[in-house]
């Protein structure tokens, strides 16, 4: 136990020395660091309880996927049918699938094959994974069409890819300092944005969906009236900006806000209220100028999230693919649009489901408390160690030390992040990882008393208490990894922290104390344990 | 240099004497902390049951509750809680969570800026909607049966199924008893407290696997002590590593239950009560008897028993001062007990 080898102790307090080496980075500024080569720059992120920052958990709405798809699939039923001149009845999006009767019995079979034929094979990352996208199937004639779960949850998960990107375009154009945005699960997005006090704007944001397009309103009837009884079959009752406002507006989109390629907040050249100056594509502008040239004189809607922002009349055909959006807004309003507009619509809703801000009083003072717990704690750690065991004490302390740094270097290694509860976590971690030492000296106590010479107390302390070390160390990583698992945030933290923390404990506990007590019996050559 | 001893050496301690007091006063003080987890309940935080949570400032110095509570109430967003929190201008509003899913919950928020407006400073704002908080109170409940499970797994490979389920009973009843003091104490439960739970049962475990080990170890040399006799002996010899141990984590605690601030206050007095008092006592009174009723050593007659030389015993003893040689353990001719 107390023989290493030249290579073997040098291994030891190489490896040392390069995971405590990690720790540097975070020493110097981010200017200086960031002039490093890359494998140099890693360094510990502090969480947002200790710099401060909002974090926001989205959730995707997932049903809005689905019914999307729904629709899509009942739109490409009713082109199928409608090509192959097979008639038919009761088309309808019912749970959770599109069913269609067929008419005639004679023309089943030719529509199963051609809706059939609707059906996408799935591909997974090696290939086709042999699924399709959609299960058909028919009884007595109902033709039921359901989007099988790999494929809406495939769609879930585009939806959250796409979500992610327009989310940080939008956060982006907002100016904000590091944001990160990441996949939380299948259908959750978590931003962080350290230094953010106020979350609202940004909530303002994110929450809307940004979808616009153009459409003309329908003036068949007034609002009114169409309210009374029912709206024609192609149009719907789409409610305005003011309270109370409604318009009839035809369902069917001219130009679509995909097609958009700038929009800029800007002033109107006559009331020098605040708007929105867009510009589309060619495909996008073409179709503009066809449908200003086609309804000059009459008023177009301009929906943005299924409401109408303005309703202008067309005075004279748009050629040039662009125009300009006044509605009532402010400075800050126009340019949140134009910001919205710029990045793209989301493909689904975003519900805010959790939101933690701390600010940077708090932070800082969560910083300051517990470097004061770190140093209170170690003081004490220390001295009692020196008083209980006396050099052996010292050693168990430097060993501590090395372990503290050993643990700040993988966290840097890993660019994990540091919180509040994960720094009660190193301060814990003290604690116990004394008590590794603890197990070995009392120990060679015990050998001593039973009658063994110094060498052979020492060794035998030390086999027979390591064993013991790592059994009661990998129950306290069992629970460590299960927080892990389980825990988010700040949580996480104290887990990472502690998981960490017992490994280094470990790997001190088996080589650094025993090289610095083999080391030291051989230079002094003791005949009494000093314990 | 005199080292300080906190436990002498050589302790012979009648630990195991205690079994049939510290048995029936465990039953009853677990029945204790389950009828408290049941009628007067624990503090949920909004973690658990969703709501909002905002830690202000106040400009104003002393804050004017009184004001605020008005304010607050006018907003009509349900049931809320006003309290000072550490200093005299900082006020923590809690408000229960608002019907109508995520999106009520952010409405309710923005409502209380709205008002708020520029008197305050915001210090903390947390929101959990009821989508997060039931998936966490889940998590977190599966977590803590998760390690337990997983802990006696592991037990069983490295020590007999005795060991490990008395270890289990042992740390569960730890467990238990801790979430009895939380109820007691009405201190927040939150997320952190459940990683001081996991914490706790590490710990405690940690705690009782040392004496475990030195006991499988005595069960190898000593093969007819009794029972009784052995676990005393094998608590004894590790008395006073526990108690070192004990004291430098209760310092670490100590520390930071001091100096750590508000934020981890729930946390660091819930791992005092657990790792300090409940699990060394369960460790030693629990855990080492409990091996009797396991039926662990059975048929051991608890005859006199010499133990075998250590081996390689040089001339002079090893330590300062130079105690006599040590005197062979003296016979028992009691039967067992």
């Amino acid at each position: 136990m107390l023989f290493f080898t030249r290579w073997k102790a040098a291994a030891i307090l190489l490896t040392a020395l390069i995971v405590c080496l990690f720790m540097v980075p975070n020493f110097f500024p981010e200017s200086t660091v960031g002039r490093w080569p890359a494998w140099a720059q890693r360094h510990i992120v502090l969480g947002l309880d200790l710099q401060g920052g909002s974090s926001l958990l989205l959730q995707v709405d997932t049903n809005s996927v689905r019914k999307e798809r729904l629709q899509a699939v009942d739109e490409d039923v009713l082109r199928v049918l409608r090509e192959a001149r097979i008639p038919f009845t009761g088309r309808a999006v019912h749970n959770g699938a599109v069913e269609v009767h067929i008419t005639r019995p004679n023309d089943v079979s030719t529509a199963l094959s051609k809706l059939q034929a609707l059906a996408q094979p799935m591909s997974g990352y090696l290939g086709s994974t042999g699924q399709r996208d959609l299960d058909v199937s028919e009884k007595d004639g109902l033709i039921t069409l359901t989007p099988t779960d790999p494929a809406i949850t495939e769609r879930i998960r585009q939806a959250v890819d796409q979500s992610i990107e327009i989310i940080q375009r939008r956060v982006n154009e907002l100016g904000l300092v590091e944001p990160s945005i990441q996949r939380e699960g299948l259908d959750r997005i978590l931003v962080q944005v350290p230094g953010l006090q106020d979350p609202t704007r940004l909530k303002d944001i994110l929450g809307k969906t940004a979808k616009l397009d153009f459409r003309m309103v329908d003036l068949s009837m007034t609002p009114q009236q169409a309210e009374a009884s029912h709206p024609p079959e192609d149009s719907e009752l789409l409610d305005g900006q003011q309270q109370g406002e409604k318009y009839l507006v035809q369902k069917r989109i001219l130009v679509s806000g995909a097609d958009l390629v700038d929009a800029q907040a800007g002033f109107d050249s006559q009331t020098n209220q605040p708007v929105v100056n867009f510009r589309f594509n060619s495909s996008g502008a073409q179709r503009f100028a066809a449908a200003t040239q086609a309804n000059v004189g009459k008023p177009f809607a301009i929906v943005l999230d299924n409401k109408v922002i303005s309703a202008p009349v067309i005075r004279t055909p748009i050629l040039g693919g662009a125009g300009e959006i006044s509605g009532n807004f402010t400075v800050q309003s126009a340019n949140d649009l134009a910001i919205l507009l710029r990045a793209g619509a989301l493909p689904a809703p975003l519900t805010i489901v959790e939101e933690r801000t701390v600010g940077p009083g708090l932070g800082q003072d969560s910083i300051n408390a517990g470097e004061h717990a770190a140093y209170a704690g170690a003081a004490l750690v220390i001295i009692f160690m020196l008083v209980t065991y006396g050099l052996f004490g010292l050693f168990a302390n430097i060993a501590v030390a090395i372990n503290v740094a050993m643990i700040f270097g993988v966290l840097s290694f890993l660019n994990a992040t540091l919180t509040l509860p994960g720094i009660a976590g190193i301060v814990l971690t003290v604690g116990i990882a004394v008590d590794s030492n603890v197990l070995i000296y009392e120990r060679i106590r015990e050998e001593v008393r039973a009658g063994r010479s110094a060498i052979n107390a020492i060794d035998a302390g030390f086999s027979r208490a390591l064993a013991t070390i790592l059994d009661s160390n990998i129950t306290t990583f069992i629970a460590a990894a299960v927080l892990f698992y389980i825990g988010t945030g700040p949580v996480r933290g104290f887990a990472v922290t502690l998981g960490v923390g017992i490994l280094t404990t470990l790997f001190t506990a088996f080589t650094l104390t025993r090289l610095i007590v083999a080391y030291w019996v051989r230079w002094w050559r003791p005949r009494v344990v000093p314990i | 240099m005199r080292l300080l001893r906190i436990v002498p050496d050589n302790t012979k301690f009648d630990f195991m004497r205690f079994r049939r007091i510290s048995f029936p006063i465990s039953a009853m003080l677990s029945i204790v902390a389950i009828l408290l987890y049941f009628f007067h309940g624990l503090n949920f935080g909004i973690d658990f049951v969703g709501g909002t949570l905002v830690e202000v400032q106040t400009k104003a110095n002393p804050a004017d509750l009184a004001k605020m509570r008005t304010t607050i109430s006018g907003l009509k967003v349900g049931d809320f809680q006003l309290q000072e929190f550490g200093a005299p201008n900082d006020v923590l509003i809690r408000i229960s969570e608002q019907p109508g899913g995520d999106q009520a919950q952010q409405a309710a928020i923005q409502k209380v800026r709205d008002a708020l407006g520029d008197t305050v400073t915001y210090r903390r704002v947390e929101v959990v909607g009821p989508s997060v908080s039931t998936e966490l109170l889940s998590y977190g409940t599966i977590g803590l049966v998760m390690a337990i499970v997983a802990i006696l797994i592991y037990l069983w490979f490295r020590f007999e199924w005795q060991f490990a389920l008395g270890a289990m009973i042992a740390n569960v009843h730890d467990l238990v008893l801790t979430v009895g003091f939380m109820s007691l104490t009405h201190v927040d439960f939150d997320l952190t407290s459940i990683a001081a739970l996991l914490t706790i049962l590490g710990y405690s475990l940690n705690d009782t696997v040392v004496i475990y080990d030195r006991i499988r170890e005595m069960l190898r040399r000593y093969k007819r002590m009794s029972m009784p006799d052995l676990l005393n002996a094998s608590v004894n010899a590790t008395l006073s590593r526990s108690i070192v141990t004990h004291l430098t984590v209760a310092m670490s605690l100590l520390a930071l239950l001091l100096f750590g601030g508000q934020a981890i206050h729930s946390f660091t007095a819930t791992m005092m009560f657990g790792v300090v008092l409940v699990g060394t006592y369960t460790s030693v009174f629990i855990a080492s008897p409990i091996l009797i009723y396991l039926g662990v050593g059975a048929g051991r007659m608890g005859e006199v028993e010499e133990p075998e030389p250590p081996p390689a015993v040089a001339a002079a003893p090893a330590t300062v001062p130079a105690p006599a040689r040590p005197a062979p353990p003296a016979r028992r001719s009691r039967s067992r007990r």
